[in-house]
């Protein structure tokens, strides 16, 4: 690593992000249609399909509906999916295949900077995914607003953190292959066991302290409390866990970036 | 290093008179870079692919656009606008990268190995419009392996070998030390023309099935050796800088 004396991160990585906008407003109709009917497969088939056997579930003291239950987990599903993905299999592809991101070094822009416009645009990806959601779950009267609007900044920290972590792996694997390693050992197992279908109150203590540990679980459960307007202070430590993931990974993909690309 | 690529193990680096280490952006928006492999973008068409790039220079839309469709002109793609870049043939692909570099009016124009692989007519028309921006006044660092190619578009050269400066020059000047002006390739060389060349001590390379020999006196030594040793197989040619490269770094094949 040189030594800089001059900041090496500014308004720039706007450009980065910029670019990959404009791709994507190439094709919105299509980029639209899975967060636009992904909840309302889910909801259906769970909510008109299971919740019959299922019933009502025990939450912060009251009985919902299970459905209620798992549409704002769905959102959650949907933040992580949209930055993770973004940044791990199409920041890859544009890294190594077409080479766009060494097109770009030659610019003014810094690595950094290059880096940083990938994961914002990831989250950016994750609160365009969580705002269509919003409104096809709303139809369903499913969010209580004005509280429900919380899920739009939780979407974008929720996506910093995805965004980040998935940067970080894109920054260590050796080919595309093996981002399925981080997606069957991180994402799926969170996917299923971070109360986003059931409550993690169910799970053996063991397992319910291993789920505290993982990102999705906070992120879940804080768009449930914002979801349902039951939010309380214990919920910080949700937010300040995304936080905190953030400050970790956001820095630790920088740096195994700039090792990976500059040699 | 210069545009940041590689990250400098030792020592100092100036481009413009200015610390790269500090610098670095500035340097670097006053360069235009055409890297050996293909980094347009494939999701953007030609005209998207230079605006964008403005962008990443912090050059206005308006004067973005402007610049983009003069440079197209120049290098004849300005009919193909809206094309996706994968439609492109690589000699076009190779000419929108050179108008990409060209989009902030660098000072300093760096090439990397920019004609490999192209075919004979797209390389000419490449040798061209370099031709043309030396002509401009831009400062061009080209790196080749071919020969043709450096000797017609270089006013000085330099031959590095594993890291290190052989020799630097003029190309023609170079030619004329490290060769002379003519070679003559002799294929299956006879005992007795080896003979003659020590005794009359000729320049010359020896690879066994074949002679190459260095002179300077337009002709009348290859007379001899043609009409006494060689009729057949026998070639007299200019020296180029393909011979000086050759002589200088050796024939082995490289890693």
């Amino acid at each position: 690593m040189s030594r800089t004396s001059t900041l090496r991160i500014s308004r720039r990585f706007l450009r980065v992000w910029q670019r990959n906008l404009m791709v994507y407003q190439k094709n919105w109709k299509i980029s639209f249609i899975p967060p636009f009917l992904e909840p309302l497969f889910y909801l259906i088939a769970f909510g008109i399909g299971l919740s019959g056997l299922i019933g009502n579930v025990r939450y912060q003291g009251a009985e919902i509906s299970y459905v209620q239950f798992i549409a704002p987990a769905l959102i959650g599903v949907s933040i992580m999916y949209n930055s993770f993905f973004e940044t791990t299999y199409n920041s890859f592809v544009r890294m190594y295949y077409q080479k766009t991101f060494d097109a770009m070094l030659a610019t003014p822009l810094s690595l950094e900077e290059v880096i940083t416009g990938e994961i914002v645009w990831g989250a950016t990806k994750s609160l365009i995914a969580a705002a269509i959601m919003m409104v096809v779950i709303t139809s369903f009267g499913l969010i209580q607003y004005p509280e429900g609007f919380l899920l739009l900044p939780l979407a974008v920290l929720g996506g910093i953190a995805f965004g980040s972590v998935g940067m970080f792996f894109t920054a260590v694997v050796g080919n595309v292959e093996m981002f399925n390693l981080p997606v069957f050992l991180f994402v799926t197992p969170m996917f299923l066991f971070s109360g986003t279908f059931f409550p993690i109150e169910n799970l053996p203590p063991w397992a319910q302290h291993a789920a505290l540990g993982l990102p999705l679980t906070h992120l879940a459960n804080l768009a449930r409390a914002f979801a349902t307007g039951h939010y309380q202070t214990i919920l910080l430590w949700g937010t300040g866990y995304l936080l905190l993931f953030s400050l970790v990974f956001f820095p630790l993909a920088l740096l195994k970036m700039r090792q990976r690309l500059i040699k | 290093m210069v545009y940041g690529f590689s990250p400098m193990d030792g020592g100092s680096l100036q481009v413009f008179g200015l610390d790269i280490s500090r610098d670095w952006r500035q340097i670097k928006s006053r360069i235009g870079v055409c890297q050996q492999e293909n980094s347009l973008d494939p999701d953007l068409t030609v005209l998207e692919n230079l605006e964008v790039f403005a962008r990443y220079f912090n050059i206005p839309r308006k004067q973005a656009r402007e610049k983009a469709k003069e440079l197209l002109s120049f290098i004849a793609l300005d009919h193909r606008l809206n094309a996706p870049v994968a439609e492109l043939s690589g000699g076009l692909m190779r000419r929108l990268v050179l108008a990409r570099a060209l989009i902030n009016t660098p000072d300093l124009l760096i090439l990397d190995e920019p004609t490999t692989g192209l075919d004979p007519q797209s390389r000419h028309q490449l040798w061209d419009r370099l031709e043309g921006l030396r002509k401009k006044g831009i400062s061009i660092l080209l790196t080749t392996h071919y020969m043709e190619e450096a000797s017609r578009l270089c006013d000085r050269l330099i031959i590095i070998d594993h890291g290190l400066i052989l020799v630097e020059g003029k190309p023609e000047e170079l030619i004329r030390e490290h060769v002379g002006r003519d070679v003559i390739e002799i294929s299956g060389p006879t005992l007795q023309l080896r003979s003659f060349l020590q005794s009359h001590q000729v320049t010359n390379e020896d690879l066994g099935h074949r002679l190459i020999v260095y002179f300077e006196d337009r002709g009348e030594l290859y007379q001899r050796i043609a009409l006494d040793y060689c009729r057949e197989g026998c070639v007299m040619r200019t020296a180029t800088l393909e011979d000086v490269f050759l002589k200088l770094t050796g024939r082995e094949l490289r890693e």
